[in-house]
């Protein structure tokens, strides 16, 4: 009995039929499925996990590479970048309290009132300002607004400020080069950020460099011929003889004879590329390589130069220019100085125009083009500026016989004051012209011939008389140097009519025993009652050429009582 | 059999254990020079600022208005000047 009701106790319980399998193919079903699953994620779509674990310890992190400095000739810095940065609000994110928005403003250095419309503006993005100093933005992010957010970026400051303004240029956004010789050497001094991929751990620190997938391309640094000393105190007497002329615009450059480069050049009016939000872009020409304006006298000497190439004339032949006037056609040449009979030399010296027109009108015209021409006018002079211009010369087989007159004394042509300048190291050499550069050169470049030695000789001795009394610019002397040179004084095209406006010019070069300088002033439309090259350019010329032989340490070539003055009243002027 | 067996086993173990703290130590050693590396990058950016700021004070036009207005200096004239000869040099 017990044993009947015991083994009715453990009495198996009895399973439906098939039960066993059942569960069994359930649970090989589910097995399957999580190995099928996982067979897909690991073998089909691995991407997606791969991403999603890559993105917890991999970066890939920018490399920042800055633009490259431009120096002046001796390493001094005009222009760097340093990294700033740009404050940005998300406006409907930005939450915060009204004594929170006076500090921002006041760090932002805007007004309250100007913060709160930006932010009311509507735009989803809204950059509140750029170019803040890293200080300050540390400031901005310490107070704490949510949804005010800055961004790096680079700023590139000049310390030059408008005194070198024309020459460099400056860049926009993102740090590229915009004018200038940022803008021309752009590829130079541009940097290319890399990138690369990274791990990190949790606390956000860089453990692993996994690869490079960009190296990053610093930018280089670039120098200039400019020299910052001689750049300065040019700027500073242009401005001061342009604003005594009450002239509307002023430019000057200062030439390197051995190596042609550019030492200086200044225009005036200029700006400050560092704060130019309200700059018209009128005041950013380089006028000096962007403009050509009509040269007058100062192209005489290319002429006498031609005639004596030519054989045409020698230095003491006599040329009569009475009664200082020429009548061609219906057109006539005047002289502002009636003078009789003239040597070359003296015709240059007086600068007489019926003198170089009656030399120029000897010649044929394809002879005078070729010097013209050879002394690079109307072709751009290739200093590596943007947007320089070429001048216009007119092919040879177009010249009337006025027009060959005209030119003879500098019209009916047009150059740029770079132009003319390199065109006098014609006769500062041995009849050379040089190649101009805004680059830095090692040392001494070899010119084209262009002219006989012989030639050039001839034309800078004569070009020395100008200074002296008796000459139309004595105030071109300078103490302690014998200087050469030319004064312009065009009336100017208005409308296809010669106006009652002038453009004053001197260009010379120093010391005339071993020549070092070329200098080339030019002042628009002066109008302070002295117009004449040799009362408003010329003393112009004589600073900054003495300043800039003595800053440089050249020997001086004369007694430093060498400055003769006419007496007041008979001064040699000169029109065109 | 057994011994060389247990011995390659402390061997493969070491290597295992040693392979992580070199591991270890290469990360903490690259934190580092990345570190360095961030440094030196803010040297140098900090070296351009003194650069900037450098040339800014040192600018002819500022040392030019100085020298004139406070010092009182001028550039004296071709007279009182006496050019020396340096000979060759």
């Amino acid at each position: 009995m017990t044993m009947a009701s015991a083994s009715r106790q453990i009495a198996p319980p009895v399973f439906p039929q098939g039960r066993a399998p059942i569960v069994f193919g359930a649970l090989l079903a589910l097995l399957l499925l999580l190995a099928g699953r996982s067979l897909y994620l690991q073998r089909i779509d691995k991407s997606f996990l791969q991403e999603q674990g890559s993105s917890r310890y991999s970066r890939n992190l920018e490399v920042p590479a800055h633009r490259g400095r431009i120096l002046d000739r001796s390493g001094e810095p005009l222009a760097i970048s340093t990294p700033v940065k740009a404050i940005w609000a998300w406006p409907d994110k930005v939450d915060a309290m009204p004594e929170q928005l006076r500090r921002l403003a006041a760090a932002l250095e805007i007004a309250p009132a100007a913060l709160s419309a930006k932010l009311a503006g509507g735009a989803d993005f809204v950059y509140l300002k750029k170019g803040v100093p890293p200080e300050v933005a540390a400031r901005i992010a310490a107070l704490g607004i949510p949804g005010i957010h800055d961004d790096d970026e680079y700023r590139r400051y000049y310390p030059g400020g408008e005194v070198m303004s024309h020459i460099l240029g400056f860049t926009g956004d993102g740090d590229v080069g915009q004018e200038g010789v940022e803008l021309a050497q752009q590829s130079w001094l541009g940097g290319q950020p890399g990138s690369r991929r990274v791990i990190i751990n949790r606390r956000g620190e860089v453990v692993e460099d996994v690869e490079s997938i960009r190296a990053p391309q610093e930018g280089r640094d670039l120098a200039l011929s400019i020299d910052s000393r001689l750049q300065y105190m040019a700027f500073r007497e242009l401005r001061v003889a342009v604003e005594a002329n009450k002239a509307k615009a002023g430019g000057l450059v200062i030439l390197d004879v051995r190596s042609g480069e550019i030492l200086a050049l200044a225009n005036w009016p200029s700006y400050n590329p560092n704060n130019r939000s309200h700059v018209a872009r009128e005041r950013m020409r380089n006028r000096a390589l962007t403009d050509t304006f009509e040269p007058g006298s100062t192209l005489k000497p290319f002429t006498i130069a031609a005639a004596l190439e030519a054989g045409k004339v020698r230095p003491g032949t006599i040329v009569d220019t009475a009664p200082g006037t020429l009548t061609i056609g219906n057109a006539t040449i005047h002289d502002a100085h009636r003078e009789g009979a003239l040597t070359v030399e003296q015709v240059v010296q007086k600068s007489s125009n019926v003198g170089a027109a009656k030399i120029a009108l000897s010649l044929p015209p394809e002879t005078m083009w070729s010097t013209l021409s050879g002394a690079g006018f109307g072709t751009p002079p290739k200093s590596g500026f943007p947007g320089e211009v070429s001048g216009r010369l007119r092919p040879a087989k177009s010249w009337r016989p006025i027009e060959q007159a005209t030119m003879a004394y500098g019209h009916g042509i047009s150059v740029s004051l770079v132009q003319l300048a390199r065109a006098y190291t014609l006769f500062a050499t041995d009849g050379e012209l040089k190649p101009v550069t805004l680059f830095k050169e090692a040392g001494p470049v070899a010119g084209r011939p262009v002219l006989k030695a012989q030639t050039a000789r001839a034309v800078r001795h004569m070009l020395e008389m100008v200074v002296l009394p008796g000459g139309t610019a004595p105030k071109a002397q300078v103490a302690g140097y014998r200087v050469a040179g030319k004064t312009g004084t065009a009336h100017k095209l208005e409308d296809g009519v010669y106006a009652n406006k002038y453009v004053s010019s001197f260009v010379g070069f120093a010391p005339a025993s071993n020549p070092r300088l070329v200098v080339a002033v030019m002042l628009d439309e002066p109008s302070a009652g002295q117009y004449y090259g040799g009362s408003v350019a010329a003393p112009v010329f004589s600073s900054v050429m003495g300043t800039a032989l003595r800053l440089l340490g050249v020997p001086a070539d004369a007694p430093v009582n060498n400055v003769v003055l006419p007496v007041e009243g008979s001064e040699v002027r000169e029109e065109t | 059999m057994v011994r060389i067996n247990l011995l390659l086993l402390a061997l493969l173990v070491g290597c295992g254990l040693s392979l992580v703290t070199s591991r270890h130590q290469a990360r903490k050693l690259f934190v580092e020079l990345e570190r360095e590396q961030a440094l030196a990058r803010s040297y140098d950016i900090e070296y351009g600022q003194l650069q900037l700021e450098q040339s800014t004070w040192g600018m002819p036009a500022r040392v030019d208005k100085i020298a004139r207005e406070q010092l009182r200096m001028q550039i004296p004239g071709a007279g009182r000047v006496q050019l020396i000869d340096g000979g060759p040099r």
